[in-house]
């Protein structure tokens, strides 16, 4: 299992999710309305480490964290 | 770097800094404050921090800094920061004033573009995300239709 954590603003309990990579989650969480509009602007960490492509492997414990348009200061 | 609850002590912070690097022979020091306006009728700003990414990129831009014989400090507040108060205090010490004029103005700008931080404007008490003002990470989009 992986969790899948949502930051910031978007609005949604974490999720334990059973895949083997980032394809399988990009599906899956297409499918769910309320994270469509964000899905083309966030940016992807696979423990703690900004992932550039969907060309990952997962593994049974790692942290998958959505991460949307930021704006400190 | 130093996260807090709420607005920034900004003379303490200051203050503290300086008197750190006192003796480390460094000919400038050279600070960046950001205070939260009045517009828009906002009563403040409040933010959210994600402090494992934010520590990984402050410790890259740290290196850069060494690289060129410099240090950076940073401080930032969680949590509702109200009208005129500080949020953000960054600051560069460097041997020579040309270092630290342009790290201030380059690690600003990708703290602006790439820091996890996300802000929201206090409208009647509530938070509401400052989507307009925000920027998508580098490489965002990847889990898109888009792709």
């Amino acid at each position: 299992m992986v969790r899948v954590e949502f930051l910031g603003p978007i609005q949604k309990e974490a999720l334990e999710l059973d895949i083997a990579n980032l394809n399988e989650l990009a599906a899956i969480l297409q499918k769910d309305d309320e994270l469509k509009e964000w899905l083309d602007n966030c940016a992807v960490a696979v423990n703690d480490t900004l992932v550039a492509s969907l060309e990952c492997e997962l593994k049974n414990g790692d942290k998958i964290s959505l991460l949307p348009p930021v704006c400190g200061g | 770097m130093s996260l807090y609850d709420g607005s920034l002590d900004v003379p303490k912070i200051l203050k503290e800094w300086y008197e750190q690097e006192a003796q480390s022979n460094y000919g400038a020091y050279i600070p960046f404050v950001g205070t939260v306006r009045s517009e828009d009728g906002i009563e403040g700003l409040s933010f959210d921090i994600y402090e494992p990414i934010l520590e990984s990129w402050f410790a890259a831009w740290q290196k850069r800094a060494k690289e060129k014989g410099a240090i950076i400090k940073m401080a930032h507040s969680r949590g509702d920061v109200m009208l005129h108060e500080s949020s953000y205090i960054a600051a560069v010490f460097s041997p020579k004033r040309r270092v630290a004029l342009e790290f201030i103005d380059e690690f600003v700008e990708d703290f602006k573009a790439s820091a996890p931080i996300w802000k929201y404007d206090l409208i009647d008490g509530q938070r509401v995300y400052a989507k307009d003002r925000s920027t998508a990470i580098q490489g965002s989009g990847i889990l898109g239709e888009k792709q």
